[in-house]
Formats: C-alpha cells, sequence, structure tokens
C-alpha cells in the first residue's frame, strides 16, 4: 500500500472504514483489469444535518431536550440518516444517559431493546469496534439504530441489562463473538461458543477455517484461502 | 475427596466437595444413593434437563434448581446447534447468503430469506422495483410457511404434553404445505427461493390450483386440529395459566410474537410496518388477553385461518409479469428448468451464452463467480416471523460479499423469557411454557 494519503484533506466528514485496493480486490494472482494498483477508501454513510425530515428531526429534539434536562451533554458524535434508517452514533461514557433518556422519556419511549450486535472494522484505527443496538417504540412506531464506537485497545462498555433486561442474551452472544466487556452485566459468559472457547469468532482478525477439499484430483483451498473478489 | 465406591459405581455418579457443600452427581437409575448423603443438610437439587431431551423444542438445555416438584430457579443452556452461519456468509456472494440463512431458523425458511433480501434490497435501493409478482409470491410463500410453522409449534408442543395425535395431525397438514414449497422451489425446506431482487423462479405450472386446493384441505383439517385441543380438558388443564407473561415482562424481555400479543397487545409488524405490500391486504391480528400458554396456542390457531385468507387473496391478486428485479446488474443471468438428467439452466440460455452472444457469455460468469457490488452501509427490515420480530441487520462495505450478517432471531431473544415463565411453577409446567414460546434451536444457535 502507497503512503499517499487515501482521503482528500478536506473530506474530514466521509466515515472511512478501511482501503480497498484493486479493482476487483483479488490477491492471489495478477490483475489483468489495468486497475491494479487503484487503491479506494471504503466509505459508510457520513453525518446528516437537520432538518432530516419526518419523525427523525421529533425524534432527534426530544433526544436533545431530555439529554439536556439531565445535564448530559456532547452525548451523541452524529446522527446519519440513510436509507430510511435514523442512526445515533452515542460516545460510550454517555450511553447509560442516553439510554435511559430513549427510555423513560414519553416523547420517546423506546420500549424494547431488540438487538445488540457488533461489527469489527480492524483498519479503523482506535474505532474498530462498533456495537449496535436496535430500539423499538411500539408506542409511536418508531425505531432507531444506536451505534458505539469503541476502540480494541479498550474493549469495554457498560452493559444495558439493568436497563433493557432483554439485552442479557444478546450481551453475552456479542462478548462470546467480539469480545466486548459489558461491565456490569450479570453474568457475563460465552452463549454460543463453549466455555473453554480461546477467541471471537466473528472478529475479522479470527479465520473462519476449514480444511482444502479434494475432488477428481485437484485440491480447493477452504473458503478464507480461495481466491476471492472484493 | 470422593467418596465414591467404585465397586459398584456409575462412572457419572461420584461426589465432590466445593466451598458450598458436597455436590453429587447423579446419572440414571441410581437413586438410592442418594441416601447417603448426611440428613438436615441444606439441599439443592439441580436438574440437567436436555440437550437431548424429547421435550425440550430442539437442542435447547435446562438447567432446573427444584424443591420437590417445584422449580425454584430455571436456566438455559444454548449454543448446541452453532454453525458459524453469520461468519461464513462473510466469505459468500450476496446471493449464496440466502442459501446460509434459510438454515438458520429452518421452520421458517421463507422468513429468513426475505428478512435478509429485504436488508439487501434495501442497500441496494432497488426496494421501489422489485415486480408485483415477485411480492405477491413471496407473501404468499410466507404465509403458508407461518400456517407450517405453527402446525410444528403445535405437533411438538402437543407431543411434548403428550398429546400424540396432536403431534401426527401438525405433520401431516405440514406435509401438505411442504408439498407446495418442494412443487414451487424444488425443495422442502431450506429451498432459498426468495433471492435479492425476487424470487428465484416463477411459479411452475399448475401450483396455482395445487395452493388452492391445498388452502381448502388446510381449512378443513385445521378444524380438525382445533376440535381436538380447543376445548380439551386436559389440554387446557396443562396450558391454562401456564408459561405467564405479563405485557410488562414481554416488554422488558423485548418478547414478540404470539407471546406479546397473548398479553393483549396486536403488535404485528405486518401491520405497523408494512413490507412486502402487506398494507394491501386484509386481515386481523389476533390477540389473547391471558398471557399464558393456552392465549399462544389459540393466537397460532387463529393466525394460521388469517394466513389462509392472505394465499387466498394472493392467489386473486397472481397476474402475469417479472419475478426478478429488471437490473440486469442484480438479476441472476440464467432461468432454471428440468432436463432429462435433473435440474439445471435451460437450453435456451445455454444456446444463448455459448454459441450467441460472448457479452451473455461475460456477463453470466461475472454476475455467477464474482457477484453484484452492494453500496456501502447498512439496514435493518425486520420481518413478522412465526415467533416474532426476525430482521437482518447487513453492513457492507461496498464489496461483492457481505460484510457482517446479524440476524435478530425472535427465538433466541424469547429463550430468556423461560426463567421469567417458569420458576415457581412445577417441572411438567416448564415444558409447557418452553413449547408457548416455540424456540427453533436453529435460528436461536444460528
Amino acid at each position: 500500500m502507497s503512503d499517499l494519503p487515501v482521503v482528500p484533506a478536506n473530506a474530514a466528514d466521509l466515515d472511512v472504514v478501511g482501503v480497498r485496493t484493486g479493482a476487483f480486490g483479488s490477491q492471489t494472482s495478477g490483475d489483468t483489469s489495468g486497475f491494479g494498483g487503484l487503491v479506494s477508501p471504503i466509505v459508510m454513510p457520513g453525518a446528516s444535518v437537520p432538518p432530516f425530515g419526518g419523525w427523525f428531526d421529533e425524534v432527534a429534539e426530544e433526544l436533545a431536550l431530555s439529554l439536556l434536562d439531565a445535564g448530559v451533554s456532547g452525548a451523541v458524535e452524529k446522527i446519519v440518516i440513510d436509507r430510511g434508517e435514523m442512526t445515533f452514533f452515542v460516545k460510550p461514557e454517555a450511553l447509560i444517559a442516553f439510554m435511559t433518556e430513549c427510555r423513560d422519556e414519553p416523547a420517546l419511549r423506546f420500549e424494547m431493546c431488540t438487538s445488540v450486535s457488533g461489527v469489527h472494522f480492524p483498519e479503523d484505527k482506535d474505532r474498530e469496534l462498533h456495537i449496535v443496538y436496535s430500539l423499538l417504540s411500539i408506542t409511536h412506531n418508531r425505531r432507531i439504530r444506536v451505534e458505539v464506537v469503541i476502540p480494541d485497545s479498550d474493549r469495554h462498555l457498560p452493559s444495558l441489562v439493568a436497563l433493557y433486561p432483554s439485552a442479557d442474551w444478546h450481551e453475552r452472544e456479542t462478548w462470546d463473538f467480539f469480545g466486548i466487556i459489558f461491565v456490569g452485566h450479570p453474568a457475563l459468559t460465552r452463549i454460543q461458543m463453549p466455555d473453554d472457547w480461546v477467541g471471537h469468532p466473528q472478529r475479522k482478525d479470527y479465520p473462519l477455517g476449514g480444511i482444502p477439499v479434494e475432488y477428481k484430483g485437484a485440491s480447493i483451498p477452504a473458503p478464507d484461502q480461495r481466491r476471492s473478489y472484493n | 475427596m470422593s467418596t465414591t465406591d467404585f465397586t459398584n459405581a456409575d462412572l457419572f455418579a461420584g461426589s465432590y466437595d466445593t466451598t458450598e457443600g458436597t455436590v453429587y452427581n447423579l446419572g440414571g437409575g441410581d437413586w438410592d444413593s442418594i441416601t447417603a448423603a448426611p440428613e438436615g443438610e441444606n439441599e439443592r437439587i439441580v436438574v440437567n434437563m436436555g440437550p437431548q431431551h424429547p421435550s425440550t423444542h430442539g437442542v435447547l438445555r435446562m438447567i432446573l434448581e427444584i424443591e420437590g416438584e417445584t422449580v425454584t430457579e430455571a436456566r438455559c443452556g444454548i449454543g448446541f446447534l452453532h454453525t458459524g452461519i453469520e461468519k461464513n456468509m462473510e466469505f459468500r456472494t450476496w446471493v449464496q447468503g440466502v442459501t446460509y440463512v434459510t438454515r438458520m431458523d429452518y421452520l421458517a425458511p421463507m422468513f429468513n430469506e426475505t428478512a435478509y433480501c429485504l436488508s439487501v434490497e434495501r442497500l441496494l435501493g432497488i426496494e421501489d422495483q422489485i415486480p408485483e409478482r415477485a411480492n405477491v409470491i413471496r407473501v404468499m410463500m410466507m404465509e403458508l410457511n407461518r400456517v407450517s410453522s405453527h402446525l410444528v409449534a403445535l405437533a411438538t408442543g402437543g407431543m411434548e404434553l403428550g398429546a400424540l395425535t396432536a403431534m401426527i395431525f401438525g405433520f401431516r397438514e405440514r406435509e401438505l404445505v411442504l408439498d407446495i414449497f418442494e412443487m414451487v422451489s424444488g425443495l422442502r425446506m431450506n429451498s432459498a427461493y426468495i433471492r435479492p431482487g425476487g424470487v428465484a423462479q416463477d411459479l411452475p405450472a399448475g401450483a396455482e390450483e395445487k395452493i388452492r386446493e391445498t388452502v381448502i384441505l388446510l381449512r378443513k383439517r385445521l378444524k380438525d386440529t382445533s376440535d381436538l385441543l380447543v376445548d380439551n380438558a386436559i389440554w387446557m388443564g396443562r396450558t391454562v395459566g401456564v408459561g405467564y407473561l405479563d405485557l410488562t415482562g414481554c416488554t422488558a424481555l423485548g418478547m414478540t410474537g404470539p407471546v406479546l400479543r397473548s398479553t393483549g397487545l396486536p403488535h404485528d409488524l405486518r401491520k405497523s410496518a408494512p413490507y412486502c405490500g402487506y398494507e394491501t391486504y386484509e386481515f386481523n391480528v389476533p390477540t389473547q388477553t391471558t398471557s399464558d400458554a393456552y392465549g399462544r396456542f389459540l393466537i397460532r390457531i387463529a393466525e394460521m385461518h388469517e394466513s389462509l385468507n392472505i394465499v387466498d387473496q394472493c392467489l386473486d391478486r397472481l397476474v402475469p409479469g417479472p419475478v426478478m428485479v429488471a437490473d440486469k446488474k442484480i438479476a441472476w443471468p440464467s432461468e432454471l428448468s428440468i432436463g432429462g438428467d435433473g435440474q439445471g439452466n435451460s437450453p435456451e440460455h445455454i444456446q444463448k451464452i455459448m454459441s450467441e452472444s460472448m457479452e451473455a457469455l461475460i456477463h453470466h460468469f461475472k454476475l455467477v463467480t464474482e457477484g453484484f457490488s452492494v453500496p456501502a452501509g447498512q439496514a435493518y427490515v425486520p420481518i413478522e416471523s412465526p415467533r416474532g420480530e426476525l430482521g437482518a441487520h447487513v453492513v457492507s462495505t461496498g464489496g461483492t460479499r457481505p460484510y457482517r450478517v446479524h440476524f435478530r432471531d425472535p427465538s433466541f431473544n424469547n429463550l430468556q423469557a423461560v426463567s421469567a415463565m417458569s420458576e415457581g411453577s412445577m417441572i411438567a409446567d416448564v415444558i409447557a411454557a418452553v413449547a408457548s414460546i416455540d424456540p427453533v434451536m436453529g435460528g436461536v444457535d444460528r
């Protein structure tokens, strides 16, 4: 990879999570497309600016107001409206305060935390691990996503079990698969993998595994070792 | 220190000391040896139920602490069916992903496929371009699948409570639905029929008549099942008031589906966040207010009838048209046909790519081996599966493979309620409570 800056200096708002090289990303043989030297950033949808339209504005305003009332400032890093879905990027230290307002404020009333999971971006320095919560308000028929970004070097996050008991197993699974330690969880043990398993399988640095397959004299490598695009 | 007497010892029935006292392990048939335990000591009996147990609804392990016949603490152990589907999908193309997700909740494959495809379609920005016929077929397949899934819920639930006739009835009727799946997709289960952009194949000739006939037959047979159980004193004795979880409990534990609707809240994603055109169908959301296993059973019976009504509406709407999105950069290039040696690409397509159009061959090769790219971003489109909210959180970084797919499976979430539903009840009621949640371990463990 070259040392040239991949992202122009004036593009600070872009959410770059990685870099893709070549036209096809195939690493195992020569790239005959002529685009082998291509270096392109992987950009996730960036921050949106109000007005967002629809009920998004109401939720954003109510949340800002109730966080202000609760004396919490700077909780929300950015708000992303993409493909009709609303995502709040929340700072880890403000997660509990943020979620408390989401649940308790009558104008918001997100009664259910339906899901917790993780995404691992190993190339995004100090922002490697994203923890994604899905909140549902049956009262207002709304759904938001709350995303928390933490560095791989400090994989701690407060547990939501006291607020949303349903987060119990979801957090255990996120610990199991990504190694994120939910501080305050009543029993943060592995849930899908055996208790004595080493490693966290959904992390990108954890190999898929598998063995080469012999077929009619030829040997086909394991799925993660094959020539591939992407 | 071990007190095992090796002269007539069971290898798995020893004892050992812990900080909380001596722990005696017992296997089967050696209950007499426990009389060796000192009298008057504070006694806790922990019973391990499953994972290989005919009444635990699959490979579910339950760790029950009991006092006599009363359960004081119930915990679930899961993961016995974990196969790393989500991880595997990161190494396959977007279309191949369908083949994986269909194997998660194996009783509701059409729902897994639809949840995944809807999220991928939202990422692709082609939600509005899905042909009408494809949407109608999707709805029809999902509703038929809801019937077959609820039938298994009744069948296995009935079997676990000793109602073996219910099991025979349930599986017999389910077979009728699976016959339709086989006719339409080629496979009874795990059909990988619903694909990003539409469905894999149009309905074969004669499918509509067969579905019509099956719906009539199912209505008649469903009546047999409900006649057998609805007012059955034994069935009611086992389920009324059992597995109680009220609305507060459901909300705290994130319960959806029949469990939530048994508290009287008519929350159904087909109504509150319609997809695949559900807003244009007429159907009711059955609810009960008993918050117990019997209420959930009644809801499932009523939902099957509603589903059959929706299938009827689908059949009336089926008009000829495409079943795959028009964008040739996404749609699968070939049509399948049944040849003399089984299923394969249609002869016309082979003729075209092999001897008429070099570009068509390149296009076919690129789409099949490399697949299409999906713009970077994330999407979550939940749908109402037979067990509740099912959704795929799909993350793309713009490549030809999913970067991360997480399935929010209702069984996984809902199993958390086993403790709340069964602590303080009899051991036998734990079985009824679990059966009323209707967890499918393939979905729980993924």
